[in-house]
């Protein structure tokens, strides 16, 4: 990898200052994505700015109607909350997914969704309960945060802080995992609130989607019944070794009423 | 550089690192402890896997100054002397390797795995162990291994 500068910031202030001082900064959250691009030469910061050390940017709080995340926890953490586990089971499950248990000590739920990896898990778990991301800036809902291919809302700069995911009635993640990686081929969260249903799609397309028709077939019955085969055309999705487009555009409908059966229990 | 200081198998060392260096070159060019093996070196095969403050991670995906204050624990802290740790004797007994090389990673891993679950069965044997890879056995002496040493940490 190319050499770059090391900081070591211990407040969001002093995040900001050193971001300020590096000519080309870049946030080291987990470093399990960030690391490997490093060594394959794919960046080049000036300096790598570490948020393991920064005070308060850990841990998981439940409230009432919601569970907030602070941006460096660690997936086996959000795997084996146990407020997590009771309320938004499909998160605990989602992160248990996460790679294999060594990734899951060091990778972070802030790391994650800042990337917006294509077939990364945390992207389906955001958009499809509607949660919030929480910055140093401001707060952007899902539905405009994932804004393209490893592209998201956030300024040059920003830290995500902390991510609140609003509590469920039923909730349902389903993952169809790349046997030698586990990123999803196709991975499918479906969440229902009172009349309202959300369903997330990551791994099938060039960016994580929702995807409105089975929203409405849901939500006029929440049953895997209710999900046709061809809501989603194949033309936009992903063609490439592991799978063609027509495959990953039926894997879907096939691992939506998954989720749904999973969210039914 | 910075200087780190670090408690390796319970012994405190301070040294100087470079910013690109991995925790794996640092344990084992600078603290010579080469029973942690860098197979890939692209964080899939686990042969690097060590314990950092107790929980197992790939040493080639955490930079050494990442590990600064920590507790790091590698395969030669497993044996108590010439005493095998039980999951190493568990290896030995059940041919849980051929060529050896993913061993130390796979053994680093079963001992987090048991010490996490003391009654973990196959199946979560088999998930545990999903991010350590092993091209010669085929896993099913290692599962049989795993089984044994879990057995022989309950006591």
């Amino acid at each position: 990898m190319y050499d770059f500068g090391i900081k070591n910031p211990t407040s969001i202030d002093d995040v900001k200052a050193a971001l300020g001082d590096a000519e080309d900064g870049q946030f080291l959250a987990g470093g399990q994505t960030l690391i490997p691009v490093l060594k394959q030469r794919l960046a080049m910061p000036s300096d790598l700015i570490s948020l393991s050390r920064v005070d308060g940017l850990s841990g998981i709080t439940a409230g009432g109607d919601s569970i907030s995340i602070k941006a460096m926890t660690r997936h086996a953490e959000v795997a084996a909350n146990a407020d997590i586990k009771s309320a938004i089971p499909a998160l605990a499950k989602l992160a248990g997914g996460i790679g294999d248990p060594h990734v899951r000590n060091r990778g972070t739920i802030g790391g994650s969704v800042a990337n917006n990896d294509p077939a990364a898990d945390y992207p389906a778990a955001v958009l499809g309960l509607g949660a919030t991301v929480i910055t140093n800036e401001r707060e952007i809902d899902a539905d405009n945060f994932f804004t393209g291919m490893f592209d998201t809302a956030l300024n040059e700069g920003e830290l995500i802080t902390e991510i609140s995911f609003p509590i469920p009635e039923a909730v349902g993640y389903i993952k169809f995992p790349n046997p030698a990686t586990r990123y999803a081929l196709v991975g499918v969260m479906v969440a229902k609130f009172g009349n309202t249903v959300r369903v997330a799609v990551t791994g099938a397309g060039p960016c994580v989607f929702r995807v409105p028709e089975m929203e409405q077939a849901l939500t006029a019955s929440f049953s895997p019944d209710s999900i046709k085969d061809g809501l989603v055309p194949a033309d936009d999705l992903n063609n490439d070794i592991h799978a063609s487009r027509e495959y990953r555009a039926h894997l879907i409908g096939v691992i939506a009423r998954r989720a749904v059966a999973e969210a039914n229990g | 550089m910075p200087a780190i200081t670090v408690r390796v198998n319970g012994l405190e060392v301070t040294k100087e690192v470079g910013a690109r260096t991995l925790l794996s070159t640092f344990i084992r060019e600078q603290l010579k402890l080469t029973g942690t093996h860098v197979g890939c070196d692209t964080s899939q095969c686990g042969a690097c896997v060590v314990t950092l403050d107790g929980k197992t991670v790939k040493s080639c995906a955490v930079f050494a100054w990442e590990a600064d204050g920590a507790d790091i624990g590698t395969i030669e802290g497993l044996a108590d002397g010439d005493k095998m740790h039980p999951m190493q004797e568990a290896f030995r007994e059940h041919h849980g390797l051929q060529c050896g090389f993913c061993t130390p990673g796979m053994v680093m891993t079963a001992v987090s795995l048991v010490e996490n679950n003391p009654d973990i069965d196959e199946d979560g044997i088999r998930h545990g162990l999903e991010g350590n890879i092993c091209r010669c056995t085929g896993y099913q002496n290692i599962i049989d291994a795993v089984k044994t040493g879990a057995k022989a940490m309950r006591g």
